[in-house]
């Protein structure tokens, strides 16, 4: 026996185990995709489309950046937003319908691939800052709406300069075992026991609105800690605090201590007005943006579902210096 | 007595102006204070969690007026760090566009006036208010407030 482990042997079984492991991590790691024949014969409903645009926040990311946020036009989505984080600096991309710059020349299959499956169509992963982990949620129809919509706006010429991050980030193959980790669940599954109302919101919430994607804490891989999921924590370009909104952060707001009702997180939602009497800023402004353009029925859904989450306690933010 | 009077209505007004000045941080963040919780009143009326006041109403517009006439000199240069500790501080976008910063308060303050003088009962208010929070203090809020981090 004590012949067998040579030095030679071993090296040849390291060998073999190396070329076994990465055959392995290769095979995991193999970016999924929607096929055509997936996708029936269907006629989008553009109006349907623009409201999944403005749930889904596609401009808060993908509109060409200005100085003054009054003056950025949500229609025309050339990219360009540098988005700083833990890992590198990422550069939003041109989503337009420009054939040469933007997505002008996608299939519809490609579009769907990517918002279920966070693949490109070259068939690499695309970075989880564009949040797949829930638009994998919506549903077919709303997709293929929301696509059809995006190629009615004007396309914008111009390709943004790529990502910048840190190595080993900058390898998109590992993307693949982050998506094992984290890119769980399928479409939405409504809950027969709740009514109509939490359920629509629990989807507005939890797929194209994805307010989980900030409003968590997340580990160190960037992966939502499930467990705290909408308890707040860090700002995702490590600026200030994103507040918790489970009952224990917003049964207990602000330095006076406030309870927020249902109807104040909808008419937040509308006017950007906290209960305290305060205006949201930064990137919460941007999303009123978005969350006011939408029909009353859809605000009061996400505030009935956001008003009945279970408490959470999050991580502890820092403590104020005085 | 008279003499007296002026003589401590000097002294008061050139303290509080001493004050200001020793303080713009200090000073800014306290109208705020009193900016939300005016807005805070007119949306207790709006949401029908109080009855419909329109001493208050008036109250309240007036203080974004005050408001809107003394914050614009209140962020000289030296104070571009704001308080340690706060959640929130003035971005640096205030010093980089001055101009357009100091016109969104007089904006703020014409439309204080004028949104003001249109809102008579319950339904005028609702349909007023949205807007003009949007607009003056929502909007600025998103281009030149910033959380500190």
């Amino acid at each position: 026996m004590r012949k067998h482990l040579t030095p030679r042997n071993l090296a040849i079984a390291a060998v073999l185990g190396a070329v076994a492991g990465f055959a392995a991590f290769w095979i995991v790691t193999i970016p999924a995709t929607v096929s055509a024949a997936a996708l029936p014969p269907y006629t989008p409903n553009l109006a349907n489309g623009k409201t999944m645009f403005n749930v889904g926040g596609c401009s808060s990311c993908h509109a060409v950046p200005d100085k003054d946020p009054a003056k950025v036009d949500r229609t025309r989505l050339g990219g360009g937003l540098v988005l700083p984080c833990p890992f590198g600096t990422f550069t939003v991309p041109n989503i337009s319908p420009d054939l040469v710059d933007g997505i002008g020349n996608w299939s519809e299959a490609d579009f769907v691939t990517a918002l279920w499956d966070g693949t490109a169509p070259n068939g690499t992963h695309l970075y989880p800052a564009f949040p797949y982990g829930s638009y994998r949620h919506m549903a077919l129809a709303d997709v293929r709406d929301l696509f059809a919509y995006i190629k009615t706006l004007p396309p914008v010429a111009g390709k943004p300069a790529g990502h910048d991050l840190e190595f080993p980030f900058n390898i998109r193959r590992l993307l693949g075992g982050w998506k094992l980790l984290y890119l769980t669940g399928g479409r939405f599954v409504p809950d027969p026991a709740k009514s109509a109302q939490w359920n629509r919101g629990a989807y507005l919430v939890g797929g194209p609105g994805h307010c989980a994607e900030c409003h968590s804490p997340r580990n160190f891989l960037g992966g939502i800690v499930e467990s705290e999921r909408f308890a707040g924590g860090p700002a995702p370009d490590g600026k200030g605090w994103v507040p918790n909104i489970t009952p224990t952060g917003l049964g207990n707001w602000g330095d006076d201590h406030i309870a927020w009702r249902e109807k104040d997180i909808a008419s937040f939602l509308d006017d950007g007005m906290n209960p305290a009497g305060d205006y949201a800023g930064g990137a919460m402004a941007e999303v009123i943006q978005n969350t006011s353009l939408l029909g009353a029925e859809d605000r009061a859904a996400i505030a009935n579902y956001i008003f009945t989450l279970p408490p959470r306690q999050g991580p502890a933010p820092p403590p104020k210096k005085r | 007595m008279i003499r007296a009077v002026f003589a401590i209505a000097a002294i008061v007004l050139g303290l509080s102006v001493a004050l200001a000045q020793e303080d713009p941080i200090k000073a800014r963040k306290a109208l705020m204070k009193a900016n939300g919780d005016a807005a805070k009143v007119l949306a207790d009326m709006s949401k029908g969690d109080k009855p419909y006041d329109q001493a208050a109403v008036n109250k309240a517009f007036a203080t974004f007026q005050d408001a809107a006439a003394k914050m614009p000199s209140l962020y000289p240069d030296n104070t571009k760090d704001g308080d340690p500790g706060d959640q929130f501080n003035a971005s640096p976008k205030v010093w980089q566009n001055m101009a357009d910063f100091k016109a969104r308060f007089v904006k703020f303050g014409d439309d204080a006036k004028s949104t003001g003088a249109t809102v008579k009962d319950v339904d005028s208010l609702k349909a007023a208010l949205g807007p003009f929070g949007k607009n003056n203090c929502g909007g600025c809020h998103e281009t030149y407030r910033v959380k500190k981090g």
